[in-house]
């Protein structure tokens, strides 16, 4: 790594709260993020494992502001969105959002996002780190026609991840809005830290219940808000979450990462999110054409979830072979699984081995290690009465 | 930090502990932080031979593979076996838990690792990049 290289990494407005609790750093998408807090918080141990296990059993607390964020306003926003936009946003309240993705007309990825309908004619989506300027441009170049204004608002605000079975007690003690009124996948506005206006989302990247709230990117109000949330969360035993255990926990429930599950060379069908692609919306959308041809057609691959039956743990890009050793496929995302206690990956494999059970090898240095086909996602979280 | 002065360290972060004409191998304790949360290791059978400078074995992280490299040319006369099932001992206490014992081929080759002193120094310059 070149001096260079480090100077022109962007960092968050918690960069030197993350630097002072020791965390170790990482250079994600062009953002220097941290990956990981060894030193943990208030006498709780912390580390990858530690983080992942705070969020399936308590709470932890995630920096993401290295997401973006696009706004479309205007009489044709809702035009635009359902156009650049494979999930049918004409079905959401406002307060409500939804996963869908940013297509090529070959159906395959832009970029998959969160669509937020803030109320009529007025959209934000929240958009990949390592796609932000590639997403705006796209989404500037594919709204033309449409009577609606695009804003690059990622940089207003600073993006915390509440997560984890006790974040609704934690969050709850910071806010006058009645969270337990908000619903998986709705939003609130309340005030929060003081902080008036302040978008309350039940959304996240973890599998867990949890929360994602919107607060203005100064350093000095993002380390307030951060600070007393890591004050309220201690008697819950709160742990400051990087980016390592965000991804372990998102593999856990089988969510998609831009540049591994999904990408510009692979489709909505292939990556087995063809639940969330409304054909029959009454829009056309960006990418219809080709999945629906595909979909006639038929795939050559689907993601399936594999679980290692032999020693070994599958790592992305590892080669997938039959039990003959031929090549069949590929690990988008492979890894321990903390929570789960196996070694799970997430792989690219011809249709006729994925079904439940099918048996297959994971080539690691060398040798083909057997592993099989197992349900995804590989975790669920635990209904709770609400 | 203080490394032990009873053994010797090479740039890829391991340990060699002679004792008469064999020697145990490990991690260091700056390696294992690198590393984070260790979860597997995979070390040669009893009889292998080991080169200098070359692969026997590798440690994982949830994040990581790591390549071991042997300080040392020799026969694998032990493994230190309860880490393929403990391999969290590593992080606890990366010093105490040796890996593989070898029979040295050639003692000399130990005259060309750093010493605690200069392990120190290197692990600090590396920081400083």
């Amino acid at each position: 790594m070149t001096t260079a290289t480090v100077a022109q990494l962007r960092k968050t407005a918690l960069n030197g709260v993350h630097r002072r609790l020791g965390a170790k750093m990482v250079d994600f998408g062009g953002w220097d993020m941290p990956v990981e807090y060894p030193a943990g918080f208030n006498g709780k141990p912390g580390g990858l494992i530690n983080e992942h296990i705070a969020v399936r059993t308590r709470v932890g607390l995630f920096d993401v502001s290295h997401m973006g964020d696009i706004q479309l306003r205007g009489p044709g926003s809702l035009d635009a969105v359902q156009h650049i936009s494979m999930n049918d946003a004409s079905k959401l309240a406002t307060n409500q959002a939804h996963y869908s993705a940013l297509l090529y007309p070959q159906g395959t990825f832009v970029d998959d996002v969160i669509v937020h309908k803030l109320g009529e004619n007025d959209y934000l989506l929240v958009i990949n780190a390592g796609t932000r300027e590639k997403d705006v441009n796209w989404v500037r170049q594919n709204t033309r026609d449409f009577k609606c204004h695009v804003m690059d608002v990622g940089d207003h605000y600073t993006q915390l991840a509440i997560q984890g079975p006790k974040a609704i007690d934690l969050l709850q003690r910071l806010t006058n809005a009645d969270l337990s009124k908000v619903k998986n996948y709705w939003f609130t506005f309340g005030t929060v830290c003081k902080l008036r206006d302040t978008m309350i989302a039940r959304t996240g990247y973890t599998a867990e219940d949890g929360f994602e709230i919107y607060v203005p990117s100064d350093e000095k109000t993002s380390e307030e808000v951060w600070k007393q949330v890591m004050e309220a969360g201690k008697e819950f035993g709160i742990l400051p979450c990087g980016l390592g255990a965000r991804n372990t926990l998102r593999l856990e429930g089988k969510m998609a990462l831009y540049g591994h599950e999904i990408s510009d060379t692979i489709t909505v069908l292939e990556a087995d999110l063809g639940r969330y692609c409304k054909f029959d919306k009454p829009n056309d959308f960006v990418g219809k054409a080709a999945l629906l041809k595909q979909k006639e057609k038929g795939i050559d691959r689907i993601l399936v979830g594999l679980e290692m039956i032999d020693r070994g743990i599958a790592r992305d890009e590892y080669k997938v072979l039959d039990e003959s050793g031929q090549p069949i496929g590929y690990v988008t995302s492979g890894s321990p699984a903390p929570f789960l206690k196996k070694n799970i990956a997430l792989a690219y494999v011809p249709p006729k081995f994925s079904e439940i059970g099918a048996k297959v090898k994971v080539e690691i240095r060398g040798q083909g290690v057997a592993a099989q086909v197992v349900p995804t996602p590989f975790y669920k979280r635990p209904k709770r009465s609400q | 930090m203080g490394y032990p002065t009873d053994r010797k360290y090479t740039k890829e972060h391991e340990w060699i502990k002679p004792d008469g004409g064999s020697a145990t191998i490990g991690i260091t304790d700056h390696a294992q932080q690198a590393l984070g949360d260790i979860v597997f290791v995979e070390l040669p059978k009893v009889g292998t031979d080991v080169n200098v400078g070359k692969t026997f074995g590798s440690v994982e992280s949830v994040k990581a593979v790591s390549d071991l490299f042997a300080p040392a040319s020799g026969k694998v006369t032990a493994i230190n076996e309860e880490l393929t099932t403990a391999s969290e001992k590593i992080n606890s206490d990366a010093h105490g838990s040796w890996m593989i014992k070898i029979a040295l081929a050639n003692p000399g080759e130990l005259n060309n690792l750093m010493s605690a002193a200069d392990y120190d120094k290197y692990v600090a310059e590396e920081a400083g990049k």
